[in-house]
Parts: structure tokens; sequence; C-alpha cells
């Protein structure tokens, strides 16, 4: 993380903020802390803001707020972010069926890392994945922190089309593809949970900051929860970080 | 309310709004119109809010007739409209009756043409806007360029058409050359290029590819040399940005941008400058000029100064009624405005 945060400019009517150089936790926190004060204090003329790995991209209309009059704005915030309570980040399970059709990859993950197929599942539920940030397709989050027992390199040659749902492995990342589109990963699994729904009063079901948590279910726990699905009604199961799974959902 | 039958679907013809806002954190693109200026004037010239759905046609117009008479017109670059043969005006509102066919002969000048109708186009939100994102088959009329057919209904005109007739704002808005000059702002990645590599930039003269949509336009022209190379972790991307990858070619992202990108970019397209880009089409050329960004922003208020005073301009022509008699004498024809003035 830079010693001072850097503000860039990107066009008459961007700012990006950029605390470092690197992936890090410590440097996403920083973000999700500078978010949730832009969202709470709604500074004038601010439109959206986009979290990505290292930075926040700040849109905003230089007709409400010229760029010098902003980024003095944004820096008295960021001096009070100490005093910004952040609530914990929730972690969403995300019901997985793995290998089989679901999943055609698995024992290739396994045979890559020396491991039976049960041991690749039970890594791969084990984590709690920090969404850095969304984008690629509609919902697509880059998530952190795979273990790297299971990293796998990326298919040689990339399939055409991947179903969306479909939970991969690329290199040391882990991720799951929002919608139907062509890709390389190795596929270990698939959710029947809708990441992307446009016409959804809530069209993307994961937010940049919160975590992920495989949870393996079988085809018989995916049939009975299956109808909510088509419904929209299914929520996924989450509680804030830091309690360990216990389940509201 | 009235609908429009697409007979002829022309290159590329979308139903696009000023975009779809608020949703590039979830990965959502903007989309929305190429030209934001051409865009907002034929709204406004049709008694639109500015932010109303329009079609956008790409190098070749569509075919459109009208099945209920409304108010339309058509801004931006000129693919030399005509309806029912005879030759339309760009920047003016134009009655159109039930049975007319709207049709374009051949690109003219700039790339984008805008056809706006008064009350806009009725087709779904999709996360607060109609535009279309092509690519994900978001939005607009079933998420999809608009096909021989399609049979599109338009919302409800906020005023009478009667009071739409005879506005008109200045044709030279709507030249367009081949070169094209933008003024830019230094980008958040300028220091990841060499002096030299700055310099390039700012000399020499780049040409658009047909490499070119409404994603970005990639350009040709002598290599920008980064100081280690071209690639960074992924940060947000705004309309205009231009990114240089390792080759050292500019590319300009444009309305269908994807919301984050891995490239170094250098600089960023003034707002004010973004329609000509928009009007770009393979084979132009393109320069760049730096400008602060306090001159940035100040140009594009004058945008919106322009623009507000096109609105109050008509809003105040809306207080006098205007006719138009024909006659013929001697062979001629001669046309008489009538206005009745408000006392």
């Amino acid at each position: 993380m830079y010693d001072k945060t850097k503000y860039l400019i990107a066009g008459d009517r961007a700012i990006v903020m950029e605390f470092g150089n690197s992936i890090s936790e410590e440097i996403n926190s920083k973000i999700r802390a500078m978010t949730i004060a832009i969202e709470t204090k709604k500074v004038e003329g601010i439109s959206e803001v986009v979290p990505t790995y290292r930075s926040l991209m700040i849109h905003y209309n230089p007709v409400q707020v010229d760029y010098n009059t902003l980024m003095k704005g944004l820096q008295t915030l960021e001096g009070e972010l100490e005093s910004i309570q952040l609530p914990a980040p929730i972690v969403m399970e995300i019901p997985t069926i793995y290998g089989g059709d679901y999943g055609p990859d698995i024992e290739t993950v396994a045979e890559h890392n020396g491991l039976t197929v049960e041991e690749v599942i039970k890594i791969h539920t084990s984590g709690e994945y920090l969404i850095y940030m969304l984008g690629f397709t509609p919902g697509f989050p880059y998530l952190g922190g795979m273990d790297t027992k299971i990293a796998t390199p990326r298919l040689a040659t990339p399939r055409t089309k991947i179903k969306g749902g479909s939970v991969g492995i690329a290199g040391s990342q882990t991720g799951i593809y929002s919608i139907d589109s062509p890709g390389g990963w190795q596929l270990i699994g698939w959710t029947p949970v809708k990441l992307y729904d446009a016409e959804a009063e809530k069209p993307i079901l994961f937010k940049a900051g919160n975590y992920i948590k495989f949870k393996q279910i079988d085809e018989a726990a995916y049939k009975a929860i299956e109808g909510k699905i088509q419904s929209g009604t299914y929520e996924c199961p989450s509680y804030p970080k830091g309690e360990g799974g216990q389940s509201r959902g | 309310m009235g609908n429009i039958k697409i007979f002829k679907p022309g290159m590329l013809t979308l139903v696009q709004d000023s975009g779809r806002q608020g949703y590039q954190q979830y990965g959502v693109p903007v989309s929305g119109v190429m030209d934001s200026f051409s865009h907002r004037v034929a709204n406004i010239l049709v008694g639109n809010h500015e932010t109303e759905s329009v079609l956008e046609a790409t190098l070749l117009g569509p075919g459109i007739e009208f099945l209920d008479e409304t108010v339309i017109a058509i801004t931006g670059g000129d693919l030399a409209p005509n309806i029912n043969g005879a030759a339309v005006p760009l920047g003016q509102s134009i009655t159109v009756k039930a049975g007319e066919k709207l049709d374009f002969k051949g690109i003219k000048t700039g790339c984008r043409c805008y056809i706006a109708f008064a009350g806009g186009i009725n087709v779904p939100e999709i996360m607060g806007s109609k535009s279309t994102y092509n690519r994900g088959s978001i939005g607009g009329y079933e998420g999809r360029a608009l096909k021989a057919g399609d049979i599109l209904n338009l919302g409800e005109p906020l005023k009478p058409l009667s009071s739409l007739e005879g506005r008109t704002i200045q044709q030279d808005l709507y030249t367009y050359t081949n070169k094209i000059e933008l003024r830019v702002v230094a980008g958040p990645q300028e220091e990841a290029f060499s002096p030299e590599g700055i310099e390039t930039f700012y000399s020499f003269e780049y040409a658009v590819t047909n490499e070119c949509d409404r994603m970005g336009y990639r350009l040709s022209g002598d290599v920008i040399k980064h100081k280690e190379g071209g690639d960074i972790i992924s940060d947000g991307i705004a309309m205009g940005a231009i990114q240089v990858p390792g080759h050292g070619m500019p590319i300009i992202m444009m309305a269908d941008r994807q919301t984050t990108g891995g490239y170094t970019k250098i600089a960023n397209v003034i707002s004010a400058d973004l329609p000509k880009m928009g009007q770009a089409k393979p084979g132009d050329k393109i320069t760049f000029k730096k400008v602060t960004i306090e001159e940035a922003q100040r140009i594009y208020k004058d945008m919106e100064d322009k623009i507000a005073e096109y609105k109050k301009t008509f809003e105040e022509q809306e207080l006098y009624k205007k006719k138009l008699f024909q006659f013929k004498m001697g062979g001629k024809l001669y046309g008489l405005i009538l206005e009745e003035i408000k006392e």
C-alpha cells in the first residue's frame, strides 16, 4: 500500500484513487472503507464508483463539482476513514455441484495436484474467497485467496461456450462464470444460483468487498431448491464474516 | 403513441439512450449513444427529455415506415435521409404522416445519425436504461440490433405534436471532417510512458483502423513507447480512455467499453470532443492535443450552456403558434409563415 494515496485524472468526469500497486486484502479493505464513506456521505456530484483490485474509480458530473473541489472533498473524507465503522463483510454460501457433467475437469485438477477428487472439493469448499472486484461480464467476481494446493493451469484450448454458473480454476484463481461465455478455466463444478439476472430487482448477486464460500450440494439438494431459483426467490445463506458459518440463511 | 415499422435494418440500428448508469461496479457496461451531443439535440427538437431513447444508425441507415403521424428529428452524421424520396434536412423537427417512409441514400459525412421521435421509443427499461448492449444482449429492442419487420411502439409525446413544428438548429453543427483533432487530458498512467513515447503520441497523426465499433476504436500509426510495459493491475475505464497496450498502438474506449481493464492509459478524450470521436470511421485521421483538466471542464460547461440555450429558445418559440401556407403564383411556389403572437 502507498504511504500517500494517488489521485489520478481519468478524463474530465472521473478520478481514480489508487491505494497501492499490488493485490492485497489490506488495500482492498481501504477501498471498501472509502466506498462506504462516499456512499454514506453522499458527496455532491458523484454519480457512481467502481472498486477494483487496488483503486477506486469515482465518476462525477463536472457541472455539479469541479476536479479540484472534488479532490479536496475526497482527501478530507480519506482523512476521516479511521472513524468509519466498517460493517463485517458478508460471506455468501454458493451451493455447488462438483464433478461429473457439472465439473468435467475436476479429475484433471486432482491429477495435476496429486490429490483425490474428494480432497479437491474439500480444499475448494474450505476457503472464504474475497470478492476483489466485479467485471469481465456482468456479475463476474474476481476472487482472491484460493489454496495453491489446487492451482491448475488453464486449458490449452479454451472452450467456445461455458454455461453460466460454472465454477472453475485458472492458475491460482477460482471463479464463477456469470453468463454463458467462452473461456479456458478448468471447470470443477456448477452452481444453479443466478449471478446475473437483468430482469430481477437486484440484477447482480455479488458486491465487491464481500466473501464467497462454496458449499457442496448433491443433485437431490439442487432439485429441492431449483423451483425457488427459477422463480428468483432463492436466497443464498449468508452471514457476517468471522461468525464461522453460523448460517442465517 | 404511434408505431413505426422497420422495412430495412441498415447496417447497425440500435435503440440507445444516455446509458446504463450505476451498474459499472457490477461489471455492467454503460452503453448508450456514441455521440451524446447529437442525441441530446435530437431529443430537444422533438420535445423529449434529453436522455430519452432514440435510434442510432451506423453508416447505412434503416428504412422506417410510419404507421401513425408523429414528429421526428434527425441529427449527427449525414446519411442522406429522405422521406418518400424527398431529401430531409438534419437538425429540424419534421411532421411525418402515417404511411410515409424514411430511407437513407448513403453516407456523406460522419458515421452515425440519430433519429428521435416525439415521445421516445417504448421499450422496457433494464437497469434504469433503454440502451442496447448488443454484445451482452441487454436492453433496447429484445437486446439486439433492429431487423426488417420489427414494429416499435413510440411513447406518449410530452407536448402536442403541432407545437413541435418548426424547431431548427444551425446546420453547421453537423459538419464532420476526416481529420479530427481530439483534445485530451493526460491519463492516469502517463508516467508509464517514456518521454519519447508521450511526444510521439502528441506529434503524429493516427488513422482509425477497420477494428472500430461501439466498444472502442483501434488506431494505427507510430509506436508509442512505454518505459517498461503496457500492462497494469486492472482498474476502471472511463469513456474516452486511450489505452495503449504493449504493442504501442492506441485504442480509444467508447460507449460499450468494459468497465475495467489492464492496459496503461496515456490520456482521456475530453467529454466535449467525444461526440466527434463517435462520428469517426475507418480511414479518418486523428491527432491529439493536450489540455488541462480545468480547461476540459470549462469546455464541458460551455457545451452544456449551449444545449441549455437551445432548450430555452424552443420553449420561447412555443409561446407562438406558427403556420406555413404554400401558394402558387405565376408557376412559382411561395411560402408564407403566419405567427400568432401572444400578447
